[in-house]
């Protein structure tokens, strides 16, 4: 009897786990199959409209929009965000006083609430009254309408979005640093080596592991993109903001196009995958050489 | 000497950019309306008009409560239900464990945009919309925390698990009478985590809760934000955002280190 209690122990100790991932993973994962065949507003029942709903994705303007504007908001979040969080990090590796305020200081906006830095943010970036445009006009120059003009507002959010993240980085990309061994530098100085070529030579392969790292957090950061643009631009303007996460937001609880959201997100899903997945080969494949 | 002083002066612009955002904010919900314009720190008189404002406006009491409970709920599940199935990964040996853990980690990798929609729909089949059901059950596992206990508990001599069988103790009793006192960095890391994921967390909410008696805290004031119900006023505003940014930041004064070091390696696992 004892014996048999031992042997159920293990099943008993996951069975909240499995539960729970067969009724908020499996079958909801499987339900998104299901659901993208069928044209659903929730209260009416449901209709099987086939393969509709992926020939609508292929043509509609707004799904191409957002992958766009994903793609703009990383080609400007991933490099400022690797060179500012290393720019900082080099610095706090060194021997300084107050390393933990500093470190504590950058790592502010990190902890804090997106709906509180964007909010934050909307007031920097405002146009009559914001910080920026202030200091813009008090040395003579025109004021810039930050979240107005469509090909500024989602380079704008990318900046805070840096801001915001920042932090994060700069701590993984310290641990990346301080497992780069010391030796390497002291032959380097033997060597000759300048602190340029100690740079580029020993500390950027030492941290290629935490470069993917941050591609990989970035990437997903920016397909998962939803509370700035809601409370800043609405993803406006001229759906210049609109995120991925924004428009299956609106095509479900906007227009109750349920069948059609779970395409967008099903898409969305595949194409983040996809991503990641040659990001880790081209990294790999750099740092083998 | 000079370069040492350029240097830290560098340094402190650097760190006063990332904390002078938050010291305008907290200044100007204290200032009155009229001085708003000013973007100086040091308001003429500290009022607490904007507070009494979004007080009368919109129940941020009650949101700070349910936040509190719906945070503190799935920090407790999470905890529980985490070290159970990481004890049970990394100590015991049972068919399917393999499988097990494989599962947990795609769930890892899985993006959420694809269950977003059924879940929602699940929550409409369930009934859980507009309840506390809806913000809770689907966040009390958590594929990360499972990792980091199991990998914690590896750590822990076989010795003292041995010790304590032969003495009479079951496993559920293992894991919290021996297991749990010596894995507090473990249970401090994930508590923390998983509090701040959900305290901040606000596409889910807006998803599933519309009774503003039951809307969390990030919620409220985004809705509030956005809503026009502050009615342009800044003061208004900047005193609610200031009111959701508080308990995280009185924590992370308290746990800085444990938040840093938290940060830091669920960062490393993805």
């Amino acid at each position: 009897m004892a014996r048999k209690y031992v042997h159920l122990t293990p099943y008993f100790l996951v069975m909240p786990y499995i539960v729970h991932f067969f009724v908020f993973i499996a079958f909801p994962v499987l339900f998104s199959f299901f659901l993208m065949f069928h044209k659903w507003n929730i209260i009416s029942p449901m209709e099987f409209i086939g393969l509709h709903n992926f020939y609508r994705l292929i043509n509609d303007r707004l799904f191409f929009r957002s992958i766009f504007n994903t793609l703009i908001f990383l080609v400007i979040h991933v490099p400022l965000q690797i060179v500012v969080a290393l720019f900082f990090a080099e610095i706090l590796n060194q021997k300084i006083r107050l390393r933990g305020f500093f470190r504590a200081a950058f790592f502010l906006p990190v902890i804090v609430s997106g709906v509180v830095v964007t909010m934050l943010w909307e007031q920097l970036y405002g146009f009559d009254t914001g910080l920026l445009n202030r200091m813009l006009v008090s040395v003579g120059l025109p004021k810039v309408g930050w979240l107005i003009r469509p090909e500024l507002a989602m380079p704008s959010i990318a900046i805070m979005a840096t801001w915001k993240n920042v932090g994060l980085y700069i701590v993984l990309f310290l641990v990346g640093l301080q497992s780069v061994p010391p030796q390497y530098y002291e032959a380097a100085d033997l060597e000759g080596a300048n602190r340029w070529q100690k740079f580029f030579y020993i500390t950027l392969p030492g941290i290629n592991p935490t470069v993917l790292m941050v591609l990989i957090l970035s990437t997903i950061g920016g397909f998962s993109l939803f509370i700035e643009p809601y409370i800043m631009t609405g993803g406006g303007p001229l759906n210049s903001t609109l995120s991925a996460v924004l428009y299956i937001y609106k095509q479900g609880f906007f227009y109750y196009h349920m069948g059609y959201a779970a395409t967008l997100g099903f898409c969305f899903a595949i194409i983040i995958l996809l991503v990641i997945a040659l990001q880790k080969r081209f990294i790999e494949r750099e740092s083998g050489n | 000497m000079i370069r040492r002083a350029i240097f830290y002066l560098f340094l402190l612009m650097g760190a006063l950019l990332f904390m002078y955002p938050f010291l305008w904010m907290l200044s100007a919900s204290l200032a009155p309306e009229t001085e708003l314009g000013d973007l100086v720190l040091l308001p003429s008189e500290i009022t607490l008009q904007s507070y009494s404002q979004v007080i009368d406006k919109i129940p941020i009491g009650r949101a700070f409560l349910n936040s509190l409970i719906v945070s503190l709920s799935i920090v407790a599940g999470v905890l529980v239900f985490g070290s159970m199935v990481g004890y049970a990964l990394s100590r015991l040996r049972f068919k399917g464990r393999q499988l097990l853990f494989f599962i947990i980690i795609f769930t890892m990798t899985l993006p959420f945009q694809i269950t977003l929609i059924p879940q929602y729909i699940l929550m409409v089949e369930f009934g859980w919309v507009d309840t506390y059901l809806a913000l809770i059950i689907p966040y009390l596992m958590n594929a990360l925390a499972i990792i980091m206990f199991r990998q914690y508990f590896m750590s822990i001599p076989q010795d003292l698990i041995d010790a304590a069988r032969i003495d009479g103790c079951n496993e559920l009793q293992i894991l919290f009478r021996i297991l749990w006192p010596n894995s507090i960095p473990a249970l401090l890391t994930v508590g923390i985590i998983t509090f701040m994921a959900s305290w901040n967390e606000v596409l889910w909410p807006l998803i599933v809760i519309r009774n503003e008696d039951l809307m969390t805290m990030p919620q409220l004031v985004t809705l509030f934000a956005v809503g026009g119900r502050a009615e342009s006023q800044l003061g208004a505003k900047l005193a609610s955002a200031t009111m959701l940014a508080l308990p995280i930041v009185i924590a992370y004064i308290f746990f800085q280190r444990y938040f840093i070091q938290s940060m830091a390696t669920s960062g490393m696992k993805e």
